[in-house]
């Protein structure tokens, strides 16, 4: 039997919100969980572990009694910032389609991948140098939970950049070549892959403090 | 429900995205001027926790529109956030567990 699930952008009556949207709230749910073992584990390994970070300061003899010692704060403000404008551009992205400014659609996503691309540069940046100086996630827990946490998310951020350039290139087709039903399908991919892209800003929000600065 | 926004809502939206931003590249500041305040992991943890969940709230209510959304999807976050509690609390627990039993070590040794 050939079963089709309908894709439609009208909220169904049981449900009060469209299939796109309940599936993508659905999937955030399971990465909140993702994501919440993980700082589970690093609030057990923190709670028992005798020092923290348990390490000294790059390039000398004194031990590190904050984590901000051993990693770049300005760094990761920096792209707390990148993240936060790419999060705005990817509200004024889908608010542009709502308002059929196409142009500006295009404008609003390309800056959001760009600022992706960004974060991801700064954070290559942040690894190398940890990698430089002889640093790697094996070297001791605190750095493997360093490099866990922001590389998951850092994977996020890249995942994201595909979804994101799809909708900025060829996925473009179902608004330049689509009717007004079309064009309402492709607002509502927009909507739901803003969603997923505020997430990745609001695990970074927890992260930058939690990791970078206590 | 944001995929039922008139242009003018939309409009007046867009504003508050600008605002939203403002007040999160501030928050974001304040984070950074705070951990650099001489406050012990204590009162650290919580001023950070407290700043990062009116930030995470900014997002989540302005930017993913959580604020104006259906109640299903406000059930399934309440759901999550039960699940997330309990997984803490197992783990703390486990850590907890983990004293209890040195505690029985150094007793057990005391009494033998």
């Amino acid at each position: 039997m050939d079963l089709q699930i309908p894709y439609e952008v009208i909220p169904r009556r049981d449900t009060g919100v469209n299939n796109a949207k309940l599936g993508i709230w659905l999937f955030l749910a399971s990465e909140v969980m993702l994501f919440g073992g993980l700082f589970a584990a690093y609030i057990f390994l923190r709670m028992g572990a005798e020092a923290w970070p348990g390490m000294m300061i790059p390039d000398t003899t004194t031990m590190a009694e904050r984590a901000d010692q051993v990693l770049s704060v300005p760094l990761a403000t920096l792209n707390t910032m990148i993240l936060i404008a790419s999060s705005v551009t990817m509200v004024m992205s889908w608010a542009s389609l709502k308002l059929n400014d196409f142009k500006k659609y295009k404008l609003y996503m390309g800056l959001t991948i760009l600022l992706a691309f960004g974060f991801l540069i700064v954070k290559a940046f942040e690894y190398g140098s940890k990698f430089g100086h002889d640093l790697f996630p094996s070297t001791n827990m605190f750095l493997a939970v360093y490099f866990v946490l922001t590389g998951l998310h850092a994977i996020h951020v890249t995942g994201g950049i595909i979804v994101n350039a799809y909708f900025w290139g060829p996925g473009t087709k179902m608004w330049t070549q689509g009717n007004d039903h079309d064009k309402a399908h492709f607002t509502n991919r927009i909507e739901v892959a803003g969603l997923y892209w505020h997430f990745v800003d609001l695990v970074w929000i927890f992260l930058f403090p939690t990791i970078y600065l206590l | 429900m944001a995929e039922h926004m008139t242009v003018e809502e939309v409009k007046k939206h867009v504003k508050v995205y600008v605002m939203v931003f403002a007040a999160l590249a501030v928050l974001t500041v304040v984070t950074v001027a705070v951990s650099y305040l001489d406050f012990t992991i204590g009162p650290a943890l919580i001023v950070a926790l407290i700043i990062a969940l009116i930030k995470g709230g900014l997002v989540a209510g302005y930017f993913m529109h959580l604020i104006s959304e259906k109640k299903v999807i406000a059930w399934v976050l309440i759901v999550t956030v039960v699940f997330l509690v309990c997984m803490f609390i197992l783990f703390i627990s486990a850590l907890s567990d983990q004293e209890m039993s040195m505690l029985y070590d150094v007793v057990g040794r005391y009494v033998a």
